[in-house]
């Protein structure tokens, strides 16, 4: 009974989490077929021999095309950069929620989870209206005159920005709320009896003390924004490329299976040290996922 | 009145941005308008295009029946594991079942996604289960995913509950099941709802995942939605918008006054 306890969620998500990744690993290093499934099993048994053929192809055809590490590399950037931005946006709301009074700490802190319960896809889906050429951000524009030609904000890298670090606020703020709420407020009232300054205060205690806050924020921000599709996909334009979206094209546009495994099995490998920054915070501060 | 700090202007323009586009999209689906931004009085005729749309209200029933299961499912799967971390000490496989329960919480979806797609078509081929594509593997799907969340849920509430009491109770010569059934389960409770609710609307969320495993016949809400939206916007999705902003509105109203009323 008691080891059916760990066994039952062992086995799950072992079979569903797990073995996947194992799968997906073969599936890359299989050829590419016109087949049902379309690509060629690894194995071959033939009168009495086991033939096991490993193709790297798919990798070194990862490695030939530009489009490739240019995906991977802009997919980076415009995670880090918009993580770099929610972290800005974050941090003081964050602060100003933990120093609130009781009361309306509650009230903010439900504000900020509140929509997170709410559609993500339609979350995304409405910056379509406020951001498109005659949407409500170049019509207020127009109407007091401050441009004459409807600006061009939707389809571009910009409105990736901003979706991304729109939709992944919340995961920012709480485990930075988490830890600051946390802070003991004796500490900093002794280092402003020693006579450091507020600035000083912050700069001295309440960072380096936020400093697990901040990296599983900015982790779980950073590591699904690198594999985001939706956001390129409604928010983004033509020379958006984020590595999210070539594999879902790989996939679902031109069917090939292996190099759309091959692409996340590296993407898997990119997100290994994020994700193990992301453990170690959790590690030292117990309850920071949201 | 109290001076407004920088501190408070930002959080007020933090907030300010967190709602506004959902502002935005009740606002305008009361536009007569087809042009969605374009204000032509006020109107309620899309909601009645809404009712009236059997793609999406059949996508509708079968995002709801999905979501059911998965969010259950997702429920017990997530329990256990959290029982067996925060109560269990140290055990073979702690470790591992630690790591393969938080890192659903961020492997990007796209990757969760095709890789549960080519298990699927493995096992088939292997075994013959799951037959095809559909509403199976969408339950398996996100109850992996969503067993995930409840666990982070269920492992904080677990962690705050009074050991005292279950060791009274097993001190009384209770079994450790009668234990979890009298002591444990209701102590848990608040926190089964919100791992069930978590779970469900992440469940009814899903596009992305639901796209790879998914099959010809159970197209979910978000897939319609999804598929609607990329041709550009729709005054209809804007109606449908409101409709969820307003259901989650009164769940957590809800729960809020429910916990408030519970001390």
């Amino acid at each position: 009974m008691r080891r059916l306890v760990a066994l039952v969620p062992l086995a799950w998500l072992g079979l569903f989490f797990l073995v996947p990744f194992a799968v997906l690993l073969k599936i890359s290093l299989s050829e590419p077929a016109i087949a049902q499934p379309p690509f060629l099993p690894l194995t071959d048994w033939a009168e009495g021999v086991l033939t096991i053929t490993l193709n790297l192809g798919n990798y070194v055809f990862l490695g030939q095309d530009p489009l490739y590490l240019l995906s991977y590399l802009s997919s980076v950037r415009i995670a880090a950069v918009s993580t770099l931005i929610t972290l800005l946006i974050g941090y003081p709301m964050a602060y100003a929620i933990a120093r609130a009074r009781p009361a309306r700490r509650t009230l903010l802190l439900m504000l900020v989870i509140l929509p997170f319960w709410t559609s993500f896809l339609l979350r995304v889906y409405a910056w379509i209206g406020i951001l498109k050429g005659n949407g409500i951000v170049n019509n207020f524009l127009l109407w007091i005159g401050a441009i004459d030609a409807p600006l061009v904000l939707i389809q571009t890298d910009f409105a990736v920005y901003l979706g991304i670090v729109y939709t992944y606020l919340p995961f920012m703020i709480l485990p930075l709320y988490a830890t600051l709420s946390r802070l003991d407020a004796s500490l900093l009232e002794a280092a402003a009896d020693l006579g450091a300054r507020p600035l000083t205060t912050f700069a001295t205690v309440t960072l380096p003390m936020s400093w697990p806050g901040i990296v599983a924020g900015s982790m779980l921000v950073f590591i699904p924004a690198v594999g985001e599709y939706v956001i390129p996909a409604l928010l983004g334009g033509p020379d958006t490329l984020m590595i999210g979206s070539v594999l879902w094209n790989e996939f679902f546009l031109n069917r090939d299976w292996p190099v759309a495994s091959a692409v996340a099995i590296v993407m898997v490998l990119v997100l290994a040290l994020p994700i193990a920054l992301l453990r170690r915070a959790q590690g030292r501060d117990g309850d920071a996922a949201p | 009145m109290k001076r407004a700090t920088p501190l408070a202007i930002v959080t007020a323009a933090g907030f300010a941005f967190l709602y506004a586009p959902i502002l935005s999209l009740v606002i305008y689906s009361f536009n007569d308008s087809r042009l969605v931004t374009v204000w032509g009085g006020f109107s309620t005729r899309w909601y009645g295009a809404l009712l009236n749309d059997r793609q999406i209200l059949d996508a509708a029933w079968i995002s709801l029946q999905v979501g059911v299961a998965a969010a259950t499912l997702a429920t017990v799967i997530g329990t256990l594991a959290a029982y067996a971390l925060t109560r269990h000490g140290r055990f073979r496989g702690r470790t591992l079942l630690g790591g393969i329960v938080t890192a659903p919480l961020v492997m990007p979806e796209v990757i969760v996604g095709l890789s549960l797609l080519l298990l699927f078509v493995a096992l088939e081929d292997l075994a013959g289960w799951p037959a095809g594509r559909g509403f199976t593997t969408l339950v398996i799907a996100h109850a992996t995913f969503g067993a995930a969340f409840a666990a982070v849920v269920i492992q904080a509430r677990i962690g705050s509950l009074d050991r005292a009491i279950e060791e009274a109770a097993q001190d009384l010569g209770a079994r450790p099941l009668r234990v979890f059934v009298d002591v444990t389960l209701p102590g848990l409770a608040p926190a089964l709802v919100s791992a069930w609710l978590l779970a469900f609307t992440l469940s009814l969320d899903d596009v992305v995942i639901a796209s790879f495993v998914s099959g010809p016949g159970a197209s979910t809400l978000p897939m319609v939605i999804f598929s609607k939206v990329r041709l550009g916007v729709s005054p209809e999705v804007n109606a449908l918008a409101t409709l969820v902003i307003l259901v989650v509105s009164l769940a957590i109203g809800l729960a809020a006054w429910a916990t408030a009323r519970r001390g």
